[in-house]
């Protein structure tokens, strides 16, 4: 093979990180809680496994001679029970018994809900329904009750008895997997696996089992755990045969002995406590293992330099000399990382904003666009950390402000125009009472009067039967209208300065120009500042005086809209410039030739760019 | 005129309602196209115009409810599961979404070397082949050994352009697939794409809802609106005197990166929008 992609691309070119690669057994052996009470397990069942060679008599041999005999006594290790056994080789064979009811108990549930679950999930609605009335079945049977009622049947054979316990714990298996299916199978790469020609069976061991593993192992380890209560608390109540030695049994018996020789009591209950306990925090462990736990450095890092900012910011305040409606000043906001040291995603931004004007934001993703209008906004997510700088609003310090105070100049004086009108609006109250919640939250009008209001509002939005839309839900309108709406919403209260963070681009482009035009309407009523977070050129072009071009973090160029396109002066503008496609990008070349074969590469590499 | 490689005729897909008596809700109404060895056919629309269900119905993941789809002159509106899987070879796909579109779990060598192996390649063979589909789409041989969370989107891409391109297919359709790029990173991807086109010779059915794009990568260009195909005709045609008043609407409606050149489209898009209450538009 020797063609290659002619374009060398820096950016896509570079070798990915090697960092964060770690499988879920490496992330498992370091967690002490998973090495700990895997540690425990495979001690006791080793123990349980040695049985024969660790002791001396079996767990059902009886001598009169050790009757209550002492911990410590010839032959016998911990003594000998009330008739006369010896209980350290009954702990030992309870534990064969309890691992045993384990493995027979979740296996058979895990069989039976896995299997279903991945055919009730995956195929479509009538196989579903018929899995589904099956397993509702099962879940209405009462479980320990038919566990005894069935008792003649197992013949008092606890094995028997943890299968029947495995086929009624699979309900839950079956709804846990087929759940994640459910969602697993509409993902695009099952689609792409539909397409690239692999048979359902294949699709399903390898792409859906795969993604549904991890909260399947980790069921397995609490499945275990119930299967190993419910065998003991069978052997408990004396259900059962007497012949198999098992805690259940030996708590009883200990329990009719507790006043004479309490430690013959204390013995089985630890073990099954240890045992069960081992095997929750083994589950727990695995989850956060396989499911991916949640740092936890960011609130150390973000408790220590939270209030710096304020005192930075008096500072600069005092030493500024910039104006405007909105002023930020070396604004740096930093992120927590795994290690806990602080990254930069904003370094060192300057912006000012006049009233009346339009200032576009624009940058790739991760150019820390959004973060600079979230912290504007008063919004950074928790964990996020402003080191340093200053954001004033017509001369007022932003950063600082307690959250009451925040709050008041966000109803007020700052409104903001999100990305995506439609999770933006609550799906399960009105338009109209939302937007009227929000006018009466920043005013002091009536009910009556903030409804006339939002009507008011909703017309002047260019909504066509404000009436109607305010008694819509947010599903019963469209995409343009929510975000004629939430744009109603935010200039409510006449706000000094809308920041609209990609306002249109998830609408279609006839509505997008039309929102467009409705933004600049109310920017020359209101005389607003806007703030227009985006990546699109033509919007840029479109809609602003002035723009501000952001790259990992920093601004490296501002000027005015028609100077930047014209006579761009940093090179990363001209290359965002030059990649835009416009009417010159028209293909000039032909349709391709059918060649079949891939090595051909007869056709010269001569690109219209 | 040969005969073209993909034949839609009065193709109509519908949804079914919901609850029980629930009508079906009909997408398509009748959509008829065609696409030649070696061409890209731009499918351009807004959301709700049915674009991405045509591509859908010919991979077969949506069910035609009436006409009639031609590949090489053979009817694969309904086929059968083994013969939709045989399919698999000459039909390809590469989706909208690079994030969702690759199994998080998978590495990048078994992704693509899957299809490879279940069509019965050896692993040695498999392997060569992963390579050489790395090298095609300009990722690092040693991308194999990793898994997709490590790579960013136009990255991604590139490993599902890879595995469209795995089976050598003679047609690959394409569900918006720089929408969710960057700008620079989606001239590249186009790039790519033409790149792929004139090597191998291979046809795209190309959807997209934005304009420039399409422009940029289409040979002819198909405008849908609600279901129906609106008007057809070569790319640049279609994309700078359209006739019909739709897509005049739709190509006035995206905004020029040239603030001048804006004011000016701005000015005569209100111009045509106030001269006839437009017809065209949502409610």
């Amino acid at each position: 093979m020797s063609s290659s992609v002619k374009a060398p691309e820096p950016n896509t070119l570079e070798t990915p990180a090697d960092t964060g690669r770690k499988s879920a057994l490496h992330t498992l052996m370091r967690d002490p809680q998973a090495v700990i009470s895997a540690g425990i397990l495979i001690v006791i069942v080793l123990l349980g496994l040695l049985a024969p060679l660790l002791t001396e008599h079996g767990p059902n041999h009886s001598s009169l001679d050790a009757v209550n005999a002492a911990p410590g006594t010839e032959g016998y290790l911990l003594g000998g029970d009330k008739s006369g056994r010896d209980i350290f080789a009954r702990l030992l064979n309870s534990v064969n018994t309890s691992v045993v009811s384990a493995l027979i108990g979740a296996s058979i549930a895990l069989a039976i809900g896995v299997t279903f679950g991945l055919v009730g999930g995956y195929f479509g609605r009538r196989v579903r329904g018929l899995t589904e009335w099956v397993f509702s079945l099962i879940m209405t049977f009462p479980g320990l009750l038919l566990l005894i009622v069935l008792l003649p049947v197992t013949d008092g054979d606890y094995r028997a008895t943890m299968m029947i316990f495995g086929v009624l714990l699979s309900p839950g298996i079956y709804r846990l997997v087929r759940n994640l299916v459910v969602g697993v199978s509409k993902e695009l790469y099952v689609d792409a696996a539909r397409v690239s020609g692999l048979p359902d069976r294949r699709i399903l061991s390898r792409h859906v089992l795969s993604v549904v593993r991890g909260p399947i192992v980790i069921a397995a380890a609490f499945l275990s755990g119930s299967s190993i209560a419910v065998q003991s608390g069978l052997a408990f109540l004396g259900i059962g045969s007497n012949e198999v030695a098992s805690f259940g049994a030996m708590i009883a018996d200990g329990f009719t002995n507790l006043y004479e020789e309490p430690l013959q009591f204390v013995w089985p209950s630890l073990f099954l406590g240890v045992m069960t306990a081992s095997l929750v925090l083994l589950g727990n462990a695995l989850r956060d293992a396989l499911e991916g736990g949640r740092p936890k450095a960011s609130d150390v890092v973000g408790a220590r330099s939270r209030p710096a900012p304020a005192a930075g910011a008096a500072n600069t305040a005092a030493t500024s000399t910039a104006s405007g409606l909105l002023v930020v000043e070396d604004l740096t906001i930093a992120y927590p990382a795994p290690s806990g040291e602080l990254t930069e995603v904003v370094s060192g931004v300057n912006l000012s904003l006049e009233a009346g004007e339009t200032l576009g934001l624009v940058g790739e993703s991760g150019s820390g666009k959004t973060q600079t209008a979230f912290a504007t906004l008063g919004v950074l997510p928790p964990e996020a950390t402003i080191t340093r700088g200053s954001i004033r609003l017509d001369g007022r310090e932003l950063l600082g402000l307690a959250e009451t105070e925040l709050r008041k100049v966000r109803g007020t004086s700052i409104a903001y125009v999100p990305q995506e009108p439609m999770s933006n609006l609550d799906p399960s109250f009105t338009v109209g009472s939302q937007l009227v919640e929000g006018v009466r939250a920043a005013t002091t009008l009536s009910r009556s009067e903030a409804r006339e209001r939002v009507l008011a509002l909703l017309q002047r939005v260019g909504i066509p039967d404000p009436r109607r839309t305010f008694d819509s839900y947010p599903h019963q309108i469209s995409g343009g209208m929510a975000q004629r709406v939430l744009i109603a919403g935010a200039v409510a209260s006449r706000p000094l300065l809308l920041i609209a963070d990609e306002p249109t681009t998830a609408l279609d482009v006839t509505v997008q120009a039309e929102i467009l035009d409705l933004l600049r309407d109310l920017q020359k009523d209101l005389n607003m500042a806007v703030l227009l977070v985006t990546h699109n050129f033509g919007v840029v072009a479109d809609s602003c005086d002035r723009v501000a071009v952001m790259r990992q973090g920093e601004i490296v160029e501002t000027g005015s809209t028609e100077e930047l396109f014209s006579r761009p002066s940093h090179s990363y503008t001209r290359m965002l410039l030059d990649s835009i496609l416009d009417d010159g990008a028209v293909r000039t070349d032909g349709p391709a030739d059918a060649v079949a074969s891939d090595s051909s590469s007869a056709v010269p590499d001569t690109e219209a760019s | 005129m040969t005969t073209p490689l993909l034949d839609v005729t009065d193709l109509r897909v519908s949804y079914p309602g919901r609850g029980l008596r629930a009508r079906p809700h009909e997408v398509l109404h009748g959509v008829s196209l065609h696409v030649r060895e070696g061409e890209t056919l731009g499918l351009v629309g807004e959301s709700g115009s049915g674009k991405t269900t045509i591509g859908r119905a010919v991979l077969g993941l949506a069910k035609p409810s009436g006409g009639r789809v031609l590949f090489q002159d053979q009817d694969i509106t309904h086929v059968p599961p083994k013969a939709r899987r045989s399919l698999a070879r000459d039909i390809q796909v590469v989706f909208q979404d690079p994030y969702t579109s690759l199994n998080p779990s998978l590495t990048i060598g078994d992704i693509l070397s899957e299809p490879l192996v279940v069509r019965g390649a050896s692993g040695s063979d498999a392997r060569t082949r992963v390579r050489e589909l790395l090298d095609h789409v300009g990722l690092p041989a040693n991308a194999s050994a990793r898994l997709p969370r490590e790579f960013s989107g136009g990255q991604r891409q590139r490993v599902a352009i890879a595995r469209a391109l795995a089976p050598k297919p003679r047609l690959i359709v394409c569900d918006e697939p720089v929408s969710a790029l960057d700008l620079s990173t989606q001239t590249r991807v186009l790039d790519l794409f033409i790149d792929i086109q004139r090597r191998t010779g291979v046809s795209y059915l190309f959807v997209s809802h934005d304009l420039s794009v399409i422009r940029h990568i289409s040979h002819r260009v198909t405008v849908l609106y609600r279901g129906d195909v609106v008007e057809t005709g070569p790319a640049d045609r279609i994309t700078s005197a359209p006739e019909h008043a739709y897509t005049q609407a739709l190509l006035l409606a995206a905004p020029v990166a040239d603030p001048i050149r804006q004011r000016e489209r701005r000015s005569e898009r209100l111009r045509l929008a106030s001269l006839e209450p437009c017809e065209t538009k949502a409610n």
